[in-house]
């Protein structure tokens, strides 16, 4: 996108391990500066676990991330004061604080007055605390909430509490933001609103890592995107080569595999389904059939069940939330085959 | 308590309530407050032998007093529903609610008396016709207020298969919606702008009166006044509140926060002056040390959300500590530092115990850390108990503890003597009520100025969600071991006043639990119960349980079951504490629709 491109981060061989489960598995990424970078890939593909990796939250077993050239440190906080802001998946606010001061907290590293000023009151205090407050206003301006900066947080509506949070992210001054799921659970409007956001972020000067559902979101937004399947990277290109890309496809639409009911079965069961109809005297057969279809989808769902919750074992972090998907659903259930000799 | 005491089903309730139409239920109220007020000045018994004199014709005693207020409330309610001139500002969010409460106020009262003076003196023959007068009157003005028209909730219609535990439990909640809606009031107009002057006046008069309140409830000489006072000041405050006046003058104080806090200091040194006698003032300091310790609490436990059971561990340091170097004899070592000296020592020794305390453990979330403190606390007085040259070194000599702790003496004043200032005799322990109350006011000054800065923030957010928080770029740990040793530092500070108003520093005062505070249990029950992350929270919860294990003396070993009895009521009618978080005011303000929300971010 710019012209001096410069490699902000730079994420070489992410690999996270719990216990015997491989939730993401050798993943390189790089993010430069000026540009936004989506990263897509099925539910429990490990997206948000490497999130976490990127940002401190987990330790990666093998790999290392590197930040403007620095080797990033295993601390959250660390991790934020270095220049990496987040959101979350399912938002995480201070509710019970007002919109300003869930601003102010996201200051914290780039201010520095202590417990002795505050107490004491110097004249650095007032400044800084002046200062802060007014960058803080700026933010909330820049996402058009600065009227309901005495409001707590908890009564925003659902669309504002997204935007604050990453009015919040925004306020530590970061160098890139990675938004996790930034429109899940938005109306078309409020997404192209959030679309205007993300450019608006990227104007300034911040690259943007964003992992999303809605493909056409990402499609319209990203320079680059990713796609990551069980845990592994499956292909990183513009959005059209990702799109048109024969295993994205089949990673979130499916592909025919042994024992799934095929065209011909299904066929056969409709055809079934049809006779048994017609005659119900003869029910014993037909009857067979949709159990036996029925059979077969009931061990595809528990299959991928199985891997869904492995895959996210890391308990306290959020739970993908299927629902919001449009494309997924379909493709879930199919995508299972891959997954059984994997993680078994 | 609720008003529909019978266990009727809703409709019959609903039914009920029109019998008296509103013009009547209002005059009957207004009346029957009005007659309670004229009847406290007659003679409710024959003999004096009834603490208080209730005897006399003409002028009103002991818990007539109490009667008499809320019979007033009642009456200037009543009066202001009508819109009388000069009357309508005591009602900015509704008349309706406060009549019923402060009407409640007196009848319970006059109940509560009229059941006293049938018990000590042996059945009802005892009353004169002033008792019965006041009795009728209360009623009266009750069956009014509670006749007055309400907007009524929807309730839940009952399912014919549901069980008779669940029609039970259906009745219970459409009664407690029934109880709720009739006392709701509405949100408070917007005051009138006034010059500031006369805002700082009202501020000053609405703090004289809360003086006055205060010493009341202080000095009450008698159990049966207590009791009287506690629900007579329970239930007007309640109507106070309902009337939109607390909110008015919360606002107040928001705006002019110095000369608030300035003037509440003056009110309350003002306290020993109007004593004449140590016998309350012994109480004033204890009650002082108490929620000054509960307000340092409430900086760990309501601002950052760390649940330390083992807090009066900290009281304790500052207390030894003090008592050490001040020259007590069973010390060891034998100097006699200044009080200056002391007390800085006693707060450093807290703040390094409270670092090396919270340095493994606040690695540790939630429960674990609740747990963990609690055995610190323990062990802290355990080691305190040991260290007595037998079973360890001889450093506190002690179960019989460090004894003869010498008085104060600060640059020529003598805290153990009496002195003459104004003509008022201040004696011992109103010179160390003097002194404590410094230390609250920087306890005060403290907290207040740390929660609105940087760090408090942090604090906040960490208490909000801690994950969250770091992702932001605040250091967890770091922060909470910041509010940690500061709440000990605190806590030190009182300790060391402690030490010597006690003369005697003694392992079995800090324990976890026990009938008395203060303890480690009594002063998270006073945070909770007084609002946490309040500053008025703590102090009004202090006050409060302290007062009421030692004015009660009858309830004797009840007193633990009786106050969780309370706590769980408490929590149940208004879990956000008594005095609610400025947060959930300030929304109040802004927001019209949300209160239900806002009723639970305090717990």
């Amino acid at each position: 996108m710019t012209t001096t491109t410069e490699t902000v981060l730079d994420a070489r061989g992410v690999t996270m391990r719990f216990g015997g489960l491989t939730a993401v598995k050798n993943v390189d990424l790089t993010v430069n500066s000026g540009e936004i970078v989506g990263l897509i890939g099925p539910n429990g593909a490990g997206k948000t676990t490497f999130f976490n990796c990127l940002t401190g939250l987990y330790i990666p077993t093998e790999g290392e991330v590197r930040y403007k050239g620095t080797v990033l440190p295993p601390k959250s906080f660390k991790v934020t004061a270095a220049g990496i802001a987040r959101t979350f998946q399912n938002i995480r606010l201070f509710n019970n604080m007002t919109v300003l001061e869930n601003v102010l907290v996201g200051r914290h590293t780039r201010t520095k007055e202590g417990l002795w000023s505050a107490l004491l009151r110097l004249p650095s205090f007032g400044k800084e605390e002046q200062a802060s407050r007014e960058k803080a206003m700026e933010l909330l301006e820049f996402i058009g909430l600065d009227h309901k900066a005495e409001h707590l947080a908890r009564n925003l509506p659902y669309g504002e509490q997204r935007k604050l949070e990453i009015a919040r992210a925004l306020a530590s001054d970061p160098g890139l933001i990675l938004l996790d799921e930034p429109t899940a659970g938005m109306n078309p409007q409020e997404t192209r609103a959030a679309e205007e956001l993300i450019f608006a972020i990227r104007d300034k000067g911040i690259a943007v890592l964003v992992i999303e559902h809605d493909m056409r979101f990402i499609f319209n937004l990203c320079d680059r995107v990713a796609c990551l399947v069980q845990g592994e990277k499956l292909i990183e290109g513009t959005a059209g080569e990702v799109q048109s890309d024969e295993r994205v496809v089949a990673a979130y639409l499916g592909e025919p595999f042994e024992g799934a009911p095929g065209a011909d079965e299904v066929a056969e069961v409709e055809a079934a389904e049809a006779h048994a109809e017609e005659a119900p005297a003869e029910e014993a057969p037909a009857e067979e059939a949709q159990a036996e279809a029925a059979e077969a989808e009931a061990a595809e769902a528990e299959a991928e069940a199985e891997t869904d919750a492995d895959a996210e074992t890391d308990a306290d972090t959020e739970p993908e939330t299927p629902a919001e998907d449009d494309t997924a659903p379909a493709a879930d259930s199919t995508t299972s085959t891959t997954t059984d000799g994997e993680a078994k | 308590m609720t008003t529909t005491t019978t266990d009727t089903a809703p409709q019959a309730i609903a039914t009920r309530e029109n019998r008296i139409p509103e013009q009547a239920a209002r005059a009957m109220a207004t009346a029957g407050g009005a007659l309670t007020v004229v009847s406290c000045f007659l003679a409710w018994t024959w003999t004096s032998a009834f603490p208080g004199d209730l005897t006399v014709y003409g002028y009103p005693g002991g818990l007539q007093w109490l009667v008499l207020v809320g019979g007033a409330l009642t009456t200037l309610f009543g009066l202001s529903s009508y819109g009388i001139k000069g009357l309508r500002w005591l009602t900015p969010a509704g008349a309706d609610a406060a009549i019923k409460l402060s009407a409640l106020a007196a009848l319970y009262t006059t109940l509560y008396t009229v059941k006293a003076i049938s018990t000590a003196l042996g059945g009802l023959v005892n009353l004169e016709p002033g008792g019965f007068i006041v009795l009728i009157a209360s009623v009266i003005a009750y069956l009014g207020a509670r006749s007055l028209p309400f907007e009524r909730p929807e309730l839940d219609e009952a399912d014919p298969e549901d069980s008779w535990w669940d029609r039970y439990k259906l009745g219970y909640r459409n009664r407690w919606a029934v109880t709720k809606a009739a006392h709701a009031s509405g949100t408070p107009k917007p005051a009138r702008a006034l010059p500031a002057s006369v805002e700082i006046l009202i501020i000053a008069a609405v703090l004289a009166v809360g003086l006055g309140v205060f010493t009341y409830g202080v000095t009450t000489p008698y159990q049966e006044l207590f009791i009287g006072f506690l629900i007579t000041a329970g239930f007007g405050f309640a109507a106070l509140q309902k009337a939109g006046l607390v909110a008015r003058f919360t606002a107040l104080t928001a705006k002019h926060r110095n000369v608030a806090l300035v003037g509440a200091f003056v009110a309350a040194a003002a306290f020993p002056l109007t004593q004449t006698d140590d016998q309350y003032a012994t109480l004033g300091v204890n009650i002082l040390i108490f929620a000054t310790v509960a307000l340092g609490l409430n900086i760990v436990v309501g601002l950052t959300g760390l649940l330390d059971l083992g807090y009066v561990a900290f009281l304790g340091v500052g207390a030894y500590t003090a008592a050490l170097v001040s020259g007590s004899p069973n010390s060891p070592f034998g100097v006699h530092l200044p009080f200056w000296a002391a007390i800085i020592l006693g707060a450093a020794a807290s703040m390094v115990f409270g670092v090396l305390i919270g340095a493994p453990t606040l690695r540790l979330r939630g429960d674990y850390l609740a747990i963990v403190t609690l055995g610190f606390g323990e062990i802290f007085r355990i080691s305190m108990n040991n260290l007595d040259g037998v079973s360890g070194p001889d450093l506190t000599n002690g179960p019989n503890g460090v004894a003869g702790v010498p008085n104060v003496n600060l640059f020529g004043f003598d805290f153990g003597a009496n002195h003459v200032f104004l003509g008022f005799t201040i004696g011992r322990f109103a010179n160390y009520f003097l002194l404590m109350l410094l230390v609250t006011l920087i306890v005060i000054m403290v907290f207040r100025r740390s929660a609105e800065s940087r760090i408090g923030r942090a604090w906040v957010a960490i208490r909000e969600d801690e994950t969250a928080a770091e992702a932001m770029g605040i250091n967890g740990f770091r922060v909470k071991l910041i509010a940690f040793a500061l709440g000990a530092t605190l806590a030190g500070l009182a300790g060391a006043v402690q030490a010597h108003v006690n003369y005697t520093v003694t392992p079995d005062q800090y324990v976890f639990a026990n009938a008395v505070p203060p303890n480690s249990a009594f002063l998270l029950a006073a945070v909770v119960l007084g609002g946490m992350g309040t500053i008025s929270g703590p102090l009004v919860g202090g006050a409060l349980l302290f007062m009421i294990p030692n004015k009660l003396q009858f309830l004797g070993e009840y007193q633990l079951l009786v106050f969780g009895i309370a706590l769980v009521v408490l929590m149940r009618l208004r879990p956000e504490g008594l005095i609610p978080n400025r947060r959930n005011q300030l929304e109040l303000h802004k927001d019209l629709e949300a209160p239900a929300v806002l009723s639970k971010a305090g717990a």
